[in-house]
């Protein structure tokens, strides 16, 4: 890792919560752009509104017909005050749910990008039912008859990535992090200190080796070395052969094989002494 | 005392501060209760589960009370050695095995949550109650485990389930293990939905963060008791991102109410026979 982009301190887990922030770092439309042809956004969740903050659309993968759902940060201010800072409303979490069980009924694979830092906590995302949107879409996706394969491209911000992200395949990119807290306010509830963070990454196992050693993830898609800001094609190469290699494999599952095969994958989740 | 209902809303109508929940201070044979600041006697209290006399105030219950309250007699506890391996090896001000182990014993639970079946106005049910006392309800892997193996159980014996939530959510000691489990509950209420076998959520004070946007939001019916603090994101949260105060009532059980998240918000008087009815609706008489 570069100085400049991990600074001086370097725990590994400290230098990927860095990146998977980088403000260079691609957001799910630049990958969206460079893996897909025909990309059509759709939008609204049919009740409330359009959340911009989530971005779906169907699109083709060396042109066969997938649906990508993915969470949206922006780059400038302006952009980013668009896209709520890439943290979706109950709108956004039920936008994505229509989309992929349209998908569904079509027969198409859903491809979800994840990267947020967390479900938007507000005053109008609570009335509306920030809780109900994230618990629905978690059950729905574990019914979804179609291959499901989710990356966490960047920041996996506890259950607002999990909501899009119950799939056969769960990958992240190299230095992307998902976590159950941020490493901030985790440092605040342990030490009362939110400078603390660098120590509650480190202890939270969030990276995308962590991860892996924990059962949760499937696997690392590989970045250039000094993160994907530094060559965002190269990282949009390596994501797409891995969708490529992910939906073939899942093509040779039948529709109940599907679901099982997903169920069987989350209840593993967890070990105990007995 | 009549005069006391006069003066005071009825519960749960009253504003609380943002992080006010409902505590019974214990002094002695005496309690002030924080809804109507009215001294009582804690075994009045306690006989009518610590739902204040005077002003109908719920404060908090433990499973093992709640089990009582719900079931008619002797009910039989499930995967109760089931315990956590410390998956990452935490720490924070104290190693989480040590928080762990005296949370066991003070609480004499191997985790957050007891799961038990038994007849509820005689019909035989399967309850998982919320354990706040032990690392504030969190869920880790083994709350999720159980909670899991209770839905499968209810799955494949086709016997209704009710859930008890009372937490502040996913287990931060446990990381991303804790967040799967949302994801692990959910799939299995998936199954028991296309089992077509009913579920109650009952959201009680507080249920917040991944337990509520999990299984606590997925029941057949979502009731909660009056008061109760109801949220994906806790208050103090909330506060600091807007930067502005929170209105009055906001997250509790008649707000959410008032917003089209929850069937019903059931005193605690009535919640057991509301529960026999809503099955009765469900499945016909016992
Ligand atoms: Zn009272």
């Amino acid at each position: 890792m570069s100085e400049e982009s991990s600074g001086a301190l370097g725990s590994r887990a400290w230098q990927a919560v860095q990146l998977a922030r980088h403000p260079k770092r691609p957001h799910s439309l630049d990958y969206i752009q460079k893996i897909f042809t025909e990309f059509e956004e759709v939008h609204g969740d049919r009740a409330f509104g359009d959340d911009a903050a989530i971005v779906c659309g169907f699109a083709f993968l060396d042109g066969k017909p997938v649906m990508v759902v993915a969470e949206q940060k922006g780059r400038d201010t302006k952009q980013k005050l668009f896209r709520n800072f890439g943290m979706p409303k109950p709108e956004g979490y039920r936008k994505a749910i229509r989309v992929m069980q349209m998908a569904a009924k079509f027969k198409r694979p859903v491809i979800t990008l994840l990267d947020t830092p967390g479900a938007y906590p507000g005053i109008d995302a609570e009335e509306r039912g920030q809780a109900e949107a994230i618990a629905r879409n978690l059950r729905e996706m574990a019914r979804l008859p179609v291959p499901v394969i989710c990356v966490c491209i960047g920041e996996g911000g506890s259950g607002g990535a999990l909501a899009l992200g119950v799939g056969n395949h769960v990958f992240m990119m190299e230095n992307a992090v998902y976590s159950v807290i941020s490493p901030e306010s985790c440092a605040a509830i342990i030490w009362r200190d939110s400078a603390k963070a660098e120590l509650a990454a480190s202890a939270l196992r969030l990276t995308a080796g962590d991860l892996v050693g924990l059962g949760i993830v499937d696997g690392v898609i590989s970045e250039p070395p000094e993160g994907a800001h530094t060559d965002p094609e190269a990282a949009a190469r390596s994501l797409k052969d891995r969708l490529r290699q992910s939906l073939s494999e899942l093509a040779a599952m039948t529709d109940d094989e599907l679901v099982q095969h997903r169920y069987e994958k989350f209840r593993r989740m967890g070990t105990f002494v007995k | 005392m009549s005069w006391f209902k006069r003066e005071r809303p009825a519960n749960g109508t009253t504003s609380q501060p943002a992080e006010g929940a409902r505590r019974v201070r214990t002094e002695g044979l005496w309690l002030k209760c924080e809804g109507c600041r009215q001294i009582i006697w804690r075994k009045d209290l306690e006989d009518n589960f610590n739902v204040c006399p005077q002003c109908g105030a719920h404060s908090r219950i433990d499973a093992r009370t709640r089990l009582r309250l719900l079931f008619d007699g002797e009910y039989e506890q499930h995967d109760t050695l089931l315990t956590s391996t410390d998956p990452l090896n935490f720490s924070d001000s104290k190693p989480y095995r040590e928080r762990l182990a005296s949370n066991q014993g003070a609480t004499s639970l191997s985790d957050a949550i007891i799961s038990a079946s038994g007849k509820l106005h005689g019909r035989l049910v399967n309850i998982c109650a919320m354990e706040m006392k032990f690392i504030g309800g969190s869920m880790g892997a083994v709350v999720g485990e159980k909670i899991t193996k209770a839905i499968e159980r209810s799955h494949a014996e086709r016997t209704p389930i009710v859930i008890v939530s009372a937490s502040g959510g996913a287990r931060m000691q446990e990381g991303a293990v804790s967040l799967m489990q949302m994801a692990k509950i959910s799939s299995a209420l998936m199954r028991l939905d296309e089992g077509k076998v009913p579920y109650i959520s009952v959201l009680t004070d507080p249920t917040t963060g991944g337990v509520t946007a999990s299984f606590a939001m997925l029941g057949d019916l979502n009731i909660a008791e009056p008061g109760a603090l109801i949220g994906f994101a806790g208050p103090r949260v909330i506060e600091q991102t807007i930067r502005q105060k929170l209105p009055d009532g906001f997250q509790r059980a008649e707000f959410l109410l008032r917003h089209g998240m929850l069937d019903a918000v059931v005193p605690r008087g009535e919640l057991k026979d509301y529960i026999a009815r809503a099955l009765r609706f469900f499945c016909g008489p016992v």
